[in-house]
Protein backbone atom coordinates (compact mmCIF):
# COMPACT_ATOMS: atom_id res chain seq x y z
CA UNK A 1 0.00 0.00 0.00
CA UNK A 2 0.83 3.45 -0.60
CA UNK A 3 2.48 5.21 2.27
CA UNK A 4 0.01 8.47 1.75
CA UNK A 5 -2.72 5.97 1.75
CA UNK A 6 -1.44 4.03 4.66
CA UNK A 7 -1.35 7.35 6.89
CA UNK A 8 -5.08 8.11 5.69
CA UNK A 9 -6.18 4.89 6.46
CA UNK A 10 -4.01 4.83 9.94
CA UNK A 11 -5.98 8.46 10.29
CA UNK A 12 -9.38 8.13 9.09
CA UNK A 13 -10.45 4.20 8.69
CA UNK A 14 -14.20 4.97 9.02
CA UNK A 15 -13.46 7.18 5.67
CA UNK A 16 -11.44 5.80 3.32
CA UNK A 17 -13.02 3.26 1.28
CA UNK A 18 -10.67 2.34 -0.92
CA UNK A 19 -7.05 3.11 -1.98
CA UNK A 20 -5.23 2.43 -5.69
CA UNK A 21 -2.50 3.34 -7.74
CA UNK A 22 -2.30 3.38 -11.47
CA UNK A 23 0.03 4.58 -14.04
CA UNK A 24 1.50 5.69 -11.37
CA UNK A 25 -1.23 7.87 -9.60
CA UNK A 26 -2.63 7.43 -5.85
CA UNK A 27 -6.46 7.64 -6.04
CA UNK A 28 -8.00 7.29 -2.78
CA UNK A 29 -11.90 6.92 -2.50
CA UNK A 30 -13.68 8.16 0.05
CA UNK A 31 -16.98 8.51 1.84
CA UNK A 32 -18.43 11.77 1.37
CA UNK A 33 -19.16 12.60 5.01
CA UNK A 34 -15.22 12.47 5.36
CA UNK A 35 -13.79 15.24 2.50
CA UNK A 36 -13.84 17.90 3.88
CA UNK A 37 -11.91 16.25 7.05
CA UNK A 38 -9.41 13.92 4.77
CA UNK A 39 -8.72 17.01 2.59
CA UNK A 40 -8.05 19.20 5.62
CA UNK A 41 -5.28 16.69 6.96
CA UNK A 42 -3.82 16.40 3.10
CA UNK A 43 -3.17 19.64 3.19
CA UNK A 44 -2.20 20.12 6.59
CA UNK A 45 -0.11 17.22 7.53
CA UNK A 46 3.38 18.24 6.79
CA UNK A 47 4.42 15.35 5.13
CA UNK A 48 1.69 15.31 2.49
CA UNK A 49 1.25 19.25 2.63
CA UNK A 50 -0.62 19.37 -0.50
CA UNK A 51 -1.41 23.10 -0.97
CA UNK A 52 -2.47 22.93 -4.49
CA UNK A 53 -5.70 22.68 -5.81
CA UNK A 54 -4.98 21.29 -9.42
CA UNK A 55 -8.76 20.03 -10.65
CA UNK A 56 -11.98 19.46 -8.99
CA UNK A 57 -14.41 17.66 -11.96
CA UNK A 58 -17.54 15.01 -11.69
CA UNK A 59 -18.15 12.07 -13.52
CA UNK A 60 -21.62 10.66 -14.16
CA UNK A 61 -22.69 7.13 -13.90
CA UNK A 62 -26.21 6.78 -14.62
CA UNK A 63 -26.95 3.29 -13.56
CA UNK A 64 -24.88 2.65 -10.29
CA UNK A 65 -26.78 3.01 -7.04
CA UNK A 66 -24.78 6.46 -6.08
CA UNK A 67 -24.70 7.88 -9.56
CA UNK A 68 -22.53 10.76 -9.34
CA UNK A 69 -18.76 10.74 -8.15
CA UNK A 70 -16.58 13.74 -7.63
CA UNK A 71 -12.72 14.01 -8.71
CA UNK A 72 -10.38 16.34 -7.10
CA UNK A 73 -6.69 16.65 -7.83
CA UNK A 74 -4.43 18.02 -5.75
CA UNK A 75 -0.64 18.54 -6.23
CA UNK A 76 1.93 19.24 -3.38
CA UNK A 77 4.31 22.13 -4.91
CA UNK A 78 6.63 21.33 -1.51
CA UNK A 79 6.62 17.47 -1.51
CA UNK A 80 6.34 17.62 -5.54
CA UNK A 81 3.90 14.70 -5.55
CA UNK A 82 -0.06 14.13 -6.66
CA UNK A 83 -2.87 12.73 -5.49
CA UNK A 84 -6.43 12.04 -6.71
CA UNK A 85 -9.22 12.21 -4.40
CA UNK A 86 -12.60 10.80 -4.50
CA UNK A 87 -15.95 10.71 -3.42
CA UNK A 88 -19.60 9.32 -4.33
CA UNK A 89 -22.35 10.82 -4.33
CA UNK A 90 -26.34 8.97 -4.66
CA UNK A 91 -28.67 11.63 -7.10
CA UNK A 92 -31.47 12.27 -4.36
CA UNK A 93 -29.12 13.71 -1.88
CA UNK A 94 -26.28 15.21 -4.77
CA UNK A 95 -24.27 17.60 -1.97
CA UNK A 96 -20.94 17.11 -0.87
CA UNK A 97 -19.12 19.08 1.32
CA UNK A 98 -17.52 22.54 0.00
CA UNK A 99 -13.35 22.59 0.08
CA UNK A 100 -13.49 26.66 -0.33
CA UNK A 101 -12.07 27.35 3.40
CA UNK A 102 -9.31 25.12 2.83
CA UNK A 103 -8.40 26.31 -0.96
CA UNK A 104 -9.66 29.11 -2.39
CA UNK A 105 -9.53 28.12 -5.94
CA UNK A 106 -12.14 25.55 -5.25
CA UNK A 107 -14.48 28.30 -5.44
CA UNK A 108 -14.45 28.23 -9.27
CA UNK A 109 -13.73 24.99 -10.00
CA UNK A 110 -16.89 23.73 -7.45
CA UNK A 111 -19.27 26.37 -9.65
CA UNK A 112 -18.15 24.63 -12.56
CA UNK A 113 -19.08 20.82 -11.29
CA UNK A 114 -22.51 22.60 -10.28
CA UNK A 115 -23.17 24.15 -13.60
CA UNK A 116 -22.27 21.21 -15.38
CA UNK A 117 -23.04 18.29 -13.17
CA UNK A 118 -25.48 19.87 -10.81
CA UNK A 119 -23.78 18.48 -7.81
CA UNK A 120 -24.60 21.16 -4.95
CA UNK A 121 -21.75 21.98 -2.60
CA UNK A 122 -22.47 22.45 1.25
CA UNK A 123 -21.54 25.91 2.44
CA UNK A 124 -20.09 27.43 -0.65
CA UNK A 125 -20.18 31.04 -0.47
CA UNK A 126 -21.31 31.70 -4.23
CA UNK A 127 -23.06 28.41 -5.74
CA UNK A 128 -23.81 30.02 -8.90
CA UNK A 129 -23.71 28.54 -12.82
CA UNK A 130 -20.51 30.15 -14.07
CA UNK A 131 -20.52 28.69 -17.66
CA UNK A 132 -24.03 28.52 -18.81
CA UNK A 133 -26.70 31.32 -18.46
CA UNK A 134 -28.37 31.42 -15.18
CA UNK A 135 -31.89 30.11 -16.89
CA UNK A 136 -29.92 27.25 -18.62
CA UNK A 137 -32.52 24.25 -17.87
CA UNK A 138 -30.62 20.98 -17.29
CA UNK A 139 -26.97 20.16 -16.39
CA UNK A 140 -25.27 18.98 -19.67
CA UNK A 141 -22.78 17.08 -18.87
CA UNK A 142 -24.77 14.15 -17.28
CA UNK A 143 -25.42 11.13 -19.25
CA UNK A 144 -29.18 11.42 -19.93
CA UNK A 145 -28.51 15.19 -21.25
CA UNK A 146 -28.21 14.84 -25.19
CA UNK A 147 -25.37 16.43 -27.24
CA UNK A 148 -27.01 18.30 -29.59
CA UNK A 149 -29.51 19.96 -26.10
CA UNK A 150 -32.73 20.19 -25.39
CA UNK A 151 -34.26 22.14 -29.03
CA UNK A 152 -33.87 25.24 -26.59
CA UNK A 153 -32.02 27.02 -28.42
CA UNK A 154 -34.98 27.34 -31.42
CA UNK A 155 -36.71 29.20 -28.88
CA UNK A 156 -34.71 32.39 -29.09
CA UNK A 157 -36.96 34.79 -30.74
CA UNK A 158 -33.69 36.11 -33.03
CA UNK A 159 -32.98 33.40 -35.12
CA UNK A 160 -35.90 33.74 -37.81
CA UNK A 161 -37.63 30.52 -38.73
CA UNK A 162 -37.90 28.80 -42.21
CA UNK A 163 -41.18 28.21 -42.92
CA UNK B 1 -38.00 71.57 -8.44
CA UNK B 2 -38.88 71.44 -4.89
CA UNK B 3 -36.83 68.98 -2.91
CA UNK B 4 -39.82 66.54 -2.07
CA UNK B 5 -41.10 65.83 -5.59
CA UNK B 6 -37.17 65.44 -6.11
CA UNK B 7 -36.93 63.20 -3.73
CA UNK B 8 -40.37 61.20 -4.93
CA UNK B 9 -38.90 60.72 -8.33
CA UNK B 10 -35.41 59.34 -7.04
CA UNK B 11 -37.54 56.91 -5.22
CA UNK B 12 -39.51 55.58 -8.03
CA UNK B 13 -36.84 55.45 -10.40
CA UNK B 14 -35.21 53.43 -7.41
CA UNK B 15 -38.16 50.96 -7.21
CA UNK B 16 -37.64 50.61 -11.31
CA UNK B 17 -34.01 49.31 -10.90
CA UNK B 18 -34.55 47.18 -8.07
CA UNK B 19 -36.90 45.67 -10.74
CA UNK B 20 -34.09 45.02 -13.20
CA UNK B 21 -31.65 44.12 -9.97
CA UNK B 22 -32.07 40.13 -10.94
CA UNK B 23 -29.75 40.23 -14.25
CA UNK B 24 -26.49 41.76 -11.94
CA UNK B 25 -26.88 44.97 -14.17
CA UNK B 26 -28.07 47.63 -12.29
CA UNK B 27 -26.82 48.55 -8.55
CA UNK B 28 -29.18 49.46 -6.33
CA UNK B 29 -27.48 52.39 -4.09
CA UNK B 30 -28.67 52.49 -0.29
CA UNK B 31 -30.82 55.35 -0.16
CA UNK B 32 -28.76 57.87 2.50
CA UNK B 33 -26.78 60.62 2.60
CA UNK B 34 -29.52 63.04 1.66
CA UNK B 35 -30.64 63.63 5.03
CA UNK B 36 -27.77 64.67 6.24
CA UNK B 37 -27.26 68.27 5.59
CA UNK B 38 -27.05 69.52 1.53
CA UNK B 39 -23.53 70.56 2.48
CA UNK B 40 -22.15 67.24 2.32
CA UNK B 41 -21.49 65.17 -0.77
CA UNK B 42 -23.58 61.85 -2.02
CA UNK B 43 -21.20 59.30 -2.08
CA UNK B 44 -23.02 56.08 -3.75
CA UNK B 45 -20.70 52.93 -5.61
CA UNK B 46 -21.42 52.57 -8.92
CA UNK B 47 -21.50 49.32 -10.66
CA UNK B 48 -20.24 49.35 -14.04
CA UNK B 49 -20.08 46.15 -16.74
CA UNK B 50 -17.16 45.77 -18.88
CA UNK B 51 -17.40 43.53 -21.42
CA UNK B 52 -17.77 41.00 -22.99
CA UNK B 53 -17.42 43.81 -26.24
CA UNK B 54 -14.18 45.21 -24.97
CA UNK B 55 -10.55 45.29 -27.02
CA UNK B 56 -9.20 44.72 -23.86
CA UNK B 57 -10.61 41.37 -22.39
CA UNK B 58 -9.31 39.27 -25.35
CA UNK B 59 -12.44 37.49 -26.31
CA UNK B 60 -15.74 37.92 -24.45
CA UNK B 61 -14.77 38.02 -20.75
CA UNK B 62 -17.50 40.44 -18.97
CA UNK B 63 -16.62 41.72 -15.52
CA UNK B 64 -19.27 43.53 -13.06
CA UNK B 65 -16.94 46.34 -11.42
CA UNK B 66 -18.31 47.97 -7.82
CA UNK B 67 -16.57 51.14 -8.00
CA UNK B 68 -16.15 53.53 -5.64
CA UNK B 69 -15.36 56.49 -7.07
CA UNK B 70 -12.09 55.47 -9.60
CA UNK B 71 -11.39 52.18 -6.82
CA UNK B 72 -12.59 48.90 -7.71
CA UNK B 73 -14.35 47.49 -4.43
CA UNK B 74 -15.38 44.48 -6.05
CA UNK B 75 -15.08 42.51 -9.74
CA UNK B 76 -17.00 40.13 -10.52
CA UNK B 77 -15.99 37.63 -13.93
CA UNK B 78 -19.10 36.44 -15.38
CA UNK B 79 -17.98 33.75 -17.91
CA UNK B 80 -18.97 31.28 -20.12
CA UNK B 81 -19.77 33.35 -23.77
CA UNK B 82 -17.36 31.05 -25.82
CA UNK B 83 -18.60 28.38 -24.12
CA UNK B 84 -19.09 25.18 -26.66
CA UNK B 85 -19.50 22.16 -24.72
CA UNK B 86 -15.77 20.62 -25.84
CA UNK B 87 -16.03 18.12 -23.17
CA UNK B 88 -19.33 17.42 -23.18
CA UNK B 89 -18.50 17.09 -27.36
CA UNK B 90 -15.35 14.59 -26.62
CA UNK B 91 -17.59 12.04 -25.19
CA UNK B 92 -19.16 11.36 -28.57
CA UNK B 93 -16.25 11.18 -30.78
CA UNK B 94 -12.80 8.74 -30.58
CA UNK B 95 -9.70 9.64 -29.90
CA UNK B 96 -8.08 10.97 -32.96
CA UNK B 97 -11.26 13.35 -33.34
CA UNK B 98 -10.80 14.80 -30.34
CA UNK B 99 -7.39 16.61 -30.73
CA UNK B 100 -9.15 18.74 -33.62
CA UNK B 101 -10.74 19.81 -30.43
CA UNK B 102 -8.09 20.84 -28.68
CA UNK B 103 -7.25 23.17 -31.14
CA UNK B 104 -9.70 25.31 -30.21
CA UNK B 105 -9.19 25.68 -26.50
CA UNK B 106 -6.28 28.11 -26.47
CA UNK B 107 -6.25 29.10 -30.10
CA UNK B 108 -3.11 31.34 -29.53
CA UNK B 109 -1.06 28.51 -28.97
CA UNK B 110 -2.93 25.58 -30.27
CA UNK B 111 -0.62 22.97 -30.67
CA UNK B 112 0.29 22.61 -26.60
CA UNK B 113 -3.28 22.18 -26.51
CA UNK B 114 -2.29 19.16 -28.79
CA UNK B 115 0.11 18.37 -26.79
CA UNK B 116 -1.38 17.79 -23.26
CA UNK B 117 -4.04 15.92 -25.20
CA UNK B 118 -2.29 13.26 -27.03
CA UNK B 119 0.29 13.39 -23.62
CA UNK B 120 -2.93 12.03 -22.08
CA UNK B 121 -3.80 9.14 -24.19
CA UNK B 122 -0.31 7.95 -24.47
CA UNK B 123 -0.31 7.71 -20.82
CA UNK B 124 -3.75 6.02 -20.44
CA UNK B 125 -2.29 3.71 -23.87
CA UNK B 126 0.38 3.27 -22.65
CA UNK B 127 2.88 4.12 -25.87
CA UNK B 128 6.41 5.05 -26.14
CA UNK B 129 7.34 7.63 -28.92
CA UNK B 130 10.27 7.93 -30.81
CA UNK B 131 13.41 9.60 -29.93
CA UNK B 132 13.22 12.10 -32.71
CA UNK B 133 9.40 12.47 -32.63
CA UNK B 134 10.18 13.72 -28.69
CA UNK B 135 12.76 16.13 -30.20
CA UNK B 136 10.59 17.59 -32.58
CA UNK B 137 7.88 17.72 -29.72
CA UNK B 138 9.53 19.78 -27.53
CA UNK B 139 10.82 22.25 -30.26
CA UNK B 140 7.81 22.60 -31.53
CA UNK B 141 6.38 23.12 -28.20
CA UNK B 142 9.11 25.58 -27.34
CA UNK B 143 8.52 27.76 -30.64
CA UNK B 144 4.29 27.93 -29.39
CA UNK B 145 5.43 29.38 -26.01
CA UNK B 146 7.80 31.94 -27.99
CA UNK B 147 4.72 32.41 -30.33
CA UNK B 148 2.18 32.52 -27.06
CA UNK B 149 4.39 34.59 -25.13
CA UNK B 150 5.13 37.16 -28.26
CA UNK B 151 0.84 37.60 -29.15
CA UNK B 152 0.98 37.97 -24.96
CA UNK B 153 3.77 41.18 -24.82
CA UNK B 154 2.09 42.49 -27.59
CA UNK B 155 -1.56 42.65 -26.59
CA UNK B 156 -0.60 43.59 -23.60
CA UNK B 157 1.45 46.45 -24.20
CA UNK B 158 -1.02 47.83 -26.70
CA UNK B 159 -3.46 47.52 -23.68
CA UNK B 160 -1.53 49.94 -21.51
CA UNK B 161 -0.42 52.11 -24.19
CA UNK B 162 2.45 51.38 -25.81
CA UNK B 163 1.47 50.31 -29.23
CA UNK B 164 4.84 50.07 -30.77
CA UNK B 165 6.09 46.94 -29.28
CA UNK B 166 2.95 45.31 -31.08
CA UNK B 167 4.18 45.60 -34.38
CA UNK B 168 7.94 43.99 -33.69
CA UNK B 169 6.17 40.90 -31.61
CA UNK B 170 4.16 40.14 -34.54
CA UNK B 171 6.52 40.66 -37.15
CA UNK B 172 8.87 37.72 -34.87
CA UNK B 173 5.50 35.98 -34.23
CA UNK B 174 5.21 35.96 -38.40
CA UNK B 175 8.40 34.46 -38.56
CA UNK B 176 7.51 31.50 -36.43
CA UNK B 177 3.92 30.81 -38.09
CA UNK B 178 5.78 30.54 -41.72
CA UNK B 179 7.65 27.79 -40.54
CA UNK B 180 4.31 26.48 -38.73
CA UNK B 181 2.99 26.54 -42.04
CA UNK B 182 5.74 24.81 -43.61
CA UNK B 183 5.42 21.97 -41.31
CA UNK B 184 1.64 21.35 -41.30
CA UNK B 185 0.23 23.69 -43.65
CA UNK B 186 -1.42 25.36 -41.05
CA UNK B 187 -1.36 28.85 -39.34
CA UNK B 188 -3.86 29.21 -36.13
CA UNK B 189 -5.39 25.57 -35.92
CA UNK B 190 -2.45 22.89 -36.85
CA UNK B 191 -3.78 19.80 -35.09
CA UNK B 192 0.18 18.79 -35.47
CA UNK B 193 0.39 16.12 -32.35
CA UNK B 194 -0.69 12.74 -32.71
CA UNK B 195 -1.44 10.15 -30.31
CA UNK B 196 2.08 8.39 -31.02
CA UNK B 197 4.30 11.19 -32.52
CA UNK B 198 3.82 14.07 -34.79
CA UNK B 199 2.53 14.55 -38.17
CA UNK B 200 5.32 15.37 -39.76
CA UNK B 201 9.45 16.01 -39.69
CA UNK B 202 11.36 18.70 -39.32
CA UNK B 203 12.63 19.38 -42.92
CA UNK B 204 16.26 20.94 -43.51
CA UNK B 205 15.29 24.15 -44.96
CA UNK B 206 12.86 24.76 -41.96
CA UNK B 207 15.68 24.23 -39.24
CA UNK B 208 17.59 26.56 -40.97
CA UNK B 209 15.10 29.15 -40.81
CA UNK B 210 14.30 28.45 -37.12
CA UNK B 211 18.33 28.45 -36.08
CA UNK B 212 18.31 32.04 -37.92
CA UNK B 213 15.42 32.98 -35.76
CA UNK B 214 16.80 31.91 -32.80
CA UNK B 215 20.04 33.43 -33.38
CA UNK B 216 18.52 36.32 -33.82
CA UNK B 217 15.46 36.52 -30.62
CA UNK B 218 17.82 37.41 -27.83
CA UNK B 219 18.71 40.57 -29.48
CA UNK B 220 15.12 40.94 -30.20
CA UNK B 221 14.07 40.66 -26.80
CA UNK B 222 16.76 43.10 -25.69
CA UNK B 223 14.58 45.60 -28.25
CA UNK B 224 11.40 44.79 -26.45
CA UNK B 225 13.23 45.63 -23.24
CA UNK B 226 14.45 49.29 -24.47
CA UNK B 227 11.05 50.14 -25.34
CA UNK B 228 9.51 48.94 -22.21
CA UNK B 229 11.48 49.28 -18.93
CA UNK B 230 13.14 52.75 -20.14
CA UNK B 231 9.00 53.88 -20.14
CA UNK B 232 8.41 55.29 -16.90
CA UNK B 233 4.78 55.14 -18.37
CA UNK B 234 4.82 51.20 -18.92
CA UNK B 235 7.05 50.81 -15.39
CA UNK B 236 4.51 53.23 -13.60
CA UNK B 237 1.50 50.80 -14.35
CA UNK B 238 3.09 47.69 -14.03
CA UNK B 239 4.85 47.95 -10.59
CA UNK B 240 2.77 47.17 -7.41
CA UNK B 241 0.03 46.19 -9.78
CA UNK B 242 -2.30 43.75 -9.64
CA UNK B 243 0.21 42.38 -6.69
CA UNK B 244 -0.61 38.37 -5.37
CA UNK B 245 1.57 37.00 -2.43
CA UNK B 246 2.68 33.44 -2.84
CA UNK B 247 0.72 31.87 -0.55
CA UNK B 248 -2.70 33.39 -2.33
CA UNK B 249 -1.47 32.56 -5.63
CA UNK B 250 -0.85 28.90 -4.83
CA UNK B 251 -4.06 28.64 -2.59
CA UNK B 252 -6.08 29.93 -5.77
CA UNK B 253 -4.32 27.36 -7.53
CA UNK B 254 -2.50 29.64 -10.01
CA UNK B 255 0.01 28.14 -12.47
CA UNK B 256 2.68 29.05 -14.83
CA UNK B 257 4.06 32.45 -14.91
CA UNK B 258 1.25 33.70 -13.08
CA UNK B 259 2.73 31.91 -10.01
CA UNK B 260 6.36 32.27 -10.98
CA UNK B 261 5.61 35.92 -10.56
CA UNK B 262 5.25 35.40 -7.45
CA UNK B 263 8.28 33.11 -6.95
CA UNK B 264 7.16 29.74 -6.46
CA UNK B 265 9.34 27.65 -8.21
CA UNK B 266 6.64 25.40 -9.75
CA UNK B 267 7.22 24.40 -13.74
CA UNK B 268 5.90 21.42 -14.98
CA UNK B 269 8.66 20.96 -17.07
CA UNK B 270 10.91 20.53 -14.38
CA UNK B 271 8.64 18.68 -11.57
CA UNK B 272 7.45 16.32 -13.96
CA UNK B 273 9.76 16.21 -16.77
CA UNK B 274 8.31 15.44 -20.25
CA UNK B 275 9.47 15.57 -23.66
CA UNK B 276 13.51 15.47 -23.48
CA UNK B 277 13.14 18.68 -21.18
CA UNK B 278 15.54 16.34 -18.49
CA UNK B 279 17.89 16.57 -21.24
CA UNK B 280 18.97 20.13 -21.94
CA UNK B 281 19.97 22.77 -19.64
CA UNK B 282 17.46 25.17 -18.79
CA UNK B 283 16.42 27.57 -15.61
CA UNK B 284 13.00 28.51 -14.39
CA UNK B 285 13.06 32.19 -14.00
CA UNK B 286 11.69 33.62 -10.87
CA UNK B 287 9.69 36.95 -9.80
CA UNK B 288 9.91 38.42 -6.41
CA UNK B 289 6.76 40.49 -5.74
CA UNK B 290 4.17 38.76 -7.42
CA UNK B 291 3.14 41.96 -9.26
CA UNK B 292 2.14 42.63 -12.87
CA UNK B 293 5.83 44.15 -14.21
CA UNK B 294 7.34 40.69 -12.73
CA UNK B 295 4.99 38.25 -14.36
CA UNK B 296 6.18 40.52 -17.51
CA UNK B 297 9.80 39.37 -16.52
CA UNK B 298 9.28 36.14 -16.42
CA UNK B 299 7.90 35.62 -19.54
CA UNK B 300 10.42 37.69 -21.20
CA UNK B 301 13.32 35.69 -19.75
CA UNK B 302 11.12 32.15 -20.60
CA UNK B 303 11.38 33.07 -23.94
CA UNK B 304 14.92 33.39 -23.72
CA UNK B 305 14.77 30.24 -22.06
CA UNK B 306 13.15 28.44 -24.68
CA UNK B 307 15.19 29.79 -27.14
CA UNK B 308 18.01 27.94 -25.12
CA UNK B 309 15.92 25.04 -25.32
CA UNK B 310 15.21 24.96 -28.96
CA UNK B 311 18.94 25.97 -29.89
CA UNK B 312 20.21 22.37 -27.80
CA UNK B 313 17.32 20.17 -29.00
CA UNK B 314 18.41 21.20 -32.55
CA UNK B 315 21.87 20.64 -32.16
CA UNK B 316 21.18 17.05 -30.66
CA UNK B 317 18.32 16.12 -32.88
CA UNK B 318 18.78 12.60 -33.72
CA UNK B 319 17.83 10.96 -36.38
CA UNK B 320 14.66 7.97 -37.28
CA UNK B 321 11.42 7.98 -37.18
CA UNK B 322 9.08 10.73 -35.32
CA UNK B 323 6.21 8.61 -35.26
CA UNK B 324 5.16 5.32 -33.87
CA UNK B 325 4.20 2.67 -36.19
CA UNK B 326 2.28 0.42 -34.04
CA UNK B 327 -1.00 -1.22 -36.15
CA UNK B 328 -3.97 -0.59 -34.10
CA UNK B 329 -2.82 2.55 -32.59
CA UNK B 330 -1.35 4.56 -35.56
CA UNK B 331 -2.36 4.76 -38.94
CA UNK B 332 -0.02 3.17 -41.57
CA UNK B 333 1.45 5.26 -44.28
CA UNK B 334 0.02 6.35 -47.26
CA UNK B 335 2.30 4.32 -50.04
CA UNK B 336 1.33 1.07 -47.69
CA UNK B 337 -2.31 1.07 -47.98
CA UNK B 338 -2.51 0.87 -51.03
CA UNK B 339 0.00 -2.34 -51.48
CA UNK B 340 -0.83 -4.17 -48.38
CA UNK B 341 -3.92 -5.99 -47.39
CA UNK B 342 -2.83 -5.60 -43.48
CA UNK B 343 -2.29 -1.98 -43.47
CA UNK B 344 -5.44 -1.50 -45.49
CA UNK B 345 -7.85 -3.09 -42.70
CA UNK B 346 -5.78 -1.54 -40.03
CA UNK B 347 -6.46 1.42 -41.58
CA UNK B 348 -10.12 0.97 -41.88
CA UNK B 349 -10.30 0.05 -38.47
CA UNK B 350 -8.80 3.15 -37.09
CA UNK B 351 -10.79 5.37 -39.33
CA UNK B 352 -14.12 2.94 -38.59
CA UNK B 353 -13.61 2.46 -34.45
CA UNK B 354 -10.55 4.51 -33.63
CA UNK B 355 -8.19 3.26 -30.90
CA UNK B 356 -9.58 1.75 -27.66
CA UNK B 357 -7.11 2.28 -24.38
CA UNK B 358 -7.94 0.06 -21.50
CA UNK B 359 -10.45 0.91 -19.05
CA UNK B 360 -8.86 3.44 -16.66
CA UNK B 361 -8.37 7.13 -15.38
CA UNK B 362 -5.36 8.92 -16.17
CA UNK B 363 -4.71 12.87 -15.30
CA UNK B 364 -1.76 14.30 -17.20
CA UNK B 365 -0.38 17.87 -16.88
CA UNK B 366 1.60 19.75 -18.98
CA UNK B 367 3.26 23.42 -19.45
CA UNK B 368 1.96 25.63 -21.82
CA UNK B 369 1.94 29.15 -22.37
CA UNK B 370 -0.38 29.98 -19.86
CA UNK B 371 0.07 27.73 -16.74
CA UNK B 372 -0.54 24.20 -16.37
CA UNK B 373 -3.00 22.43 -18.51
CA UNK B 374 -4.79 19.16 -17.43
CA UNK B 375 -6.26 16.49 -19.06
CA UNK B 376 -7.96 14.26 -16.92
CA UNK B 377 -9.31 10.64 -19.18
CA UNK B 378 -11.53 8.56 -17.53
CA UNK B 379 -11.56 5.42 -20.17
CA UNK B 380 -14.24 2.45 -20.11
CA UNK B 381 -12.35 0.16 -21.81
CA UNK B 382 -14.31 1.86 -25.41
CA UNK B 383 -13.31 4.15 -28.48
CA UNK B 384 -14.60 7.35 -26.40
CA UNK B 385 -14.08 8.51 -23.37
CA UNK B 386 -16.07 7.97 -20.79
CA UNK B 387 -15.35 11.48 -19.69
CA UNK B 388 -12.38 14.37 -20.37
CA UNK B 389 -11.73 17.13 -17.94
CA UNK B 390 -9.94 19.69 -19.22
CA UNK B 391 -8.10 21.51 -16.59
CA UNK B 392 -7.85 24.95 -18.12
CA UNK B 393 -4.94 27.19 -16.50
CA UNK B 394 -7.36 30.30 -17.92
CA UNK B 395 -10.83 29.59 -15.93
CA UNK B 396 -8.46 28.69 -12.72
CA UNK B 397 -6.79 32.02 -13.14
CA UNK B 398 -10.03 34.27 -13.39
CA UNK B 399 -10.98 32.69 -9.58
CA UNK B 400 -8.57 35.04 -8.82
CA UNK B 401 -9.42 37.88 -10.60
CA UNK B 402 -11.48 39.52 -7.77
CA UNK B 403 -9.08 39.12 -5.25
CA UNK B 404 -6.47 40.87 -7.62
CA UNK B 405 -8.26 43.47 -8.52
CA UNK B 406 -9.29 44.98 -5.83
CA UNK B 407 -8.86 48.07 -4.51
CA UNK B 408 -6.59 48.75 -7.64
CA UNK B 409 -8.00 52.04 -10.02
CA UNK B 410 -10.47 51.35 -12.70
CA UNK B 411 -7.78 52.51 -15.69
CA UNK B 412 -5.61 49.41 -13.97
CA UNK B 413 -8.59 46.34 -14.78
CA UNK B 414 -7.08 46.11 -18.40
CA UNK B 415 -3.56 45.52 -17.54
CA UNK B 416 -5.28 42.89 -14.75
CA UNK B 417 -6.49 41.11 -17.64
CA UNK B 418 -3.72 41.19 -19.54
CA UNK B 419 -1.31 39.67 -16.49
CA UNK B 420 -3.33 36.35 -15.97
CA UNK B 421 -2.72 35.98 -20.56
CA UNK B 422 -5.96 35.02 -20.55
CA UNK B 423 -7.25 33.31 -23.78
CA UNK B 424 -11.42 32.74 -23.65
CA UNK B 425 -11.15 29.89 -25.53
CA UNK B 426 -9.47 28.00 -23.50
CA UNK B 427 -11.13 29.39 -20.12
CA UNK B 428 -14.94 28.52 -21.27
CA UNK B 429 -14.00 25.80 -23.26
Amino acid sequence: MHPTAQKIQAQFPEHLIDAREAFGELTLQLRRSGIAEVCRFLRDDPDLAFDHITDICSVDYPEDEERFEVVYHFYSIRKRHRIRVKARLPEEDCTIDSLTGLWRGANFLEREVYDMMGIRFNHHPDLRRILLTDDFDGYPLRKDFPTEGRGWRNTFEFIPKIE
Amino acid sequence: MDLESHKEGNSALSDKIKATDEFGLIYHPEPGGEEEGLGRPRTEELLLNMGPQHPSTHGVLRIVLDLDGERIVKATPHLGYLHRGVEKLSEGKTYYQIITLTDRLDYVCAMTNNYAYVRAVEKLLPLKIPERGEYVRTIVAEMQRIAGHLFWLGTQSLDIGAMTVFFYTFREREVLLDIFEMLCGARLTYSFYRIGGVQNDLTAEMIQRLRRFIDDFPSKLDEYDTLLVNNRIWLSRTRDIAVISAEDAVSFGMTGPALRGSGVHYDVRKAEPYGVYDRVEWEVPLGKNGDTYDRYWVRMQEMRESAKIIKQCLDQLPEGPVMVDQPGITYPKRDKIMVDMESLIHHFKLAYEGIKPPKGEVYCATEVPKGELGFYIMSDGSNKPYRLKIRAPSFVHLGAFDHMARGYMIADIVTIFGTYDVVMGECDR
